[in-house]
């Protein structure tokens, strides 16, 4: 883990969907290591992308700015974002800034894989 | 002084000025309990001395994704030297917060200052005598830093955070601004001159708190970047609970609802 207090693992889940797993703090300057993660996952052929937040260990109100910017991004490529992993606390700071009406919330990996397929 | 930057040039960010103090970030873990809002689904209101009130009252918060219009990242940066320390900054900032405002608009939030959860409720004058009424909503808050987010109705959809970082010029102090224009209305207001009108909001109060904070030097950088040109209007909508078209009407109507109250 560098400066920025995160790492972002990229896996690729069939041809087009990609599955990102971030660990540690997420706040406005992680945002470097998210495009890279998201240049990576995010090629040509991906429709889906799959936020892992089972290891995030802190984020505040950039980072949640952060993940705005990437959903326009995504949204410009028309690929769907979903999200996993999240504890109560961070499902609800989701809820609190409605950003889960644009990044669907699935309790863990298999339905976020499902679910983002339909 | 002033930059301004269309979306086709935004790459991601590099161009988004990153807090010396965030760079650094994750040396020492960091807990963010207690720094956010509970979630709330429907603003409360407490009444408050000095403002209409109108408009807040059972209100949702509205985000970037709730907004109308172009998305724009609005940042505004101020040099306060070494003399203060970010956190110096930041308590000021939070405990005198309406008084850097400039004149003409009111603030009136808790007597606490400012504290995750707080609703505070705004008059803002918009011309013509006219008060916009609304409101924000304190949606995080560490020492660092604090994070508002407007109700429906708002002029625009999203949050603005104000934070203070140690550089080697010293103590940086920054309002920096994530939205879109609520409605259609609010878009067309925003685009003929509401978005000079808000940088200069800004801009005088950074300057009136760097005076505070006894700045040599109150120049305010101002950094306007389109992150998404398109508009969702899908949220057209929105427009019924434009505060600005209400408080028109509520003024309109003031005389004959004050009669009412007499009677």
């Amino acid at each position: 883990m560098d400066a920025t207090g995160v790492t972002m693992g990229v896996r690729h889940i069939g041809a087009d969907v990609a599955v990102v797993d971030i660990k540690g703090e997420v706040t406005a300057a992680c945002e470097p290591v998210l495009m890279s993660a998201y240049e990576e996952a995010g090629g040509p052929g991906t429709s889906r992308l799959v936020l892992n937040f089972a290891g995030l260990e802190y984020m505040n109100s950039g980072g949640i700015g952060m993940l705005v910017t990437l959903l326009v991004r995504a949204n410009r490529q028309r690929q769907q974002l979903a999200a996993y992993g999240l504890s109560n606390h961070y499902r609800e700071i989701f809820e609190l800034t409605r950003l889960d009406e644009a990044i669907t919330i699935y309790d863990d990996e298999a339905s976020a894989l499902v679910g983002a397929a339909t | 002084m002033t930059e301004a930057t269309g979306p086709e040039r935004v790459r991601s960010a590099e161009q988004i000025e990153l807090s010396h103090r965030e760079a650094g970030a994750g040396v020492v873990p960091r807990n963010d309990a207690g720094r956010w809002a509970a979630k709330v689904d429907r603003l409360d209101v407490v009444a408050r001395d000095g403002v209409r009130g109108t408009n807040v009252a059972g209100r949702r918060l509205t985000g970037p994704v709730q907004g109308f219009g172009k998305m724009w990242q609005k940042t505004y940066r101020l040099t306060a030297g070494a003399a203060v320390t970010p956190e110096q900054a930041i308590t000021t900032w939070k405990a005198h917060f309406p008084e850097f405002w400039p004149k003409g608009n009111r603030f009136a939030g808790a007597l606490t200052g400012i504290s995750p959860g707080d609703v505070a409720l705004l008059d803002l004058a918009i011309g013509g005598g006219v008060k916009l009424s609304t409101g924000v909503f304190v949606l995080y808050a560490d020492e660092e830093s604090f994070t508002l987010m407007t109700p429906q109705g708002h002029m625009f959809a999203g949050w603005i955070t104000f934070s203070a970082e140690g550089t080697p010029a010293g103590t940086v102090i920054q309002a920096q601004v994530l939205m879109r224009a609520n409605d259609p209305l609010y878009e067309v207001a925003m685009t003929l001159g509401g978005h000079r009108k808000e940088d200069v909001f800004w801009v005088q109060t950074l300057t009136a708190l760097g005076h505070r904070l006894g700045a040599a030097d109150t120049t305010v950088t101002t950094r306007n970047v389109c992150v998404d040109s398109s508009r969702q209007w899908r949220n057209a909508g929105n427009v019924w609970h434009n505060s600005m078209v209400r408080s028109v009407l509520q003024t309109l109507a003031a005389p004959v609802t004050a009669l009412r109250r007499r009677g």
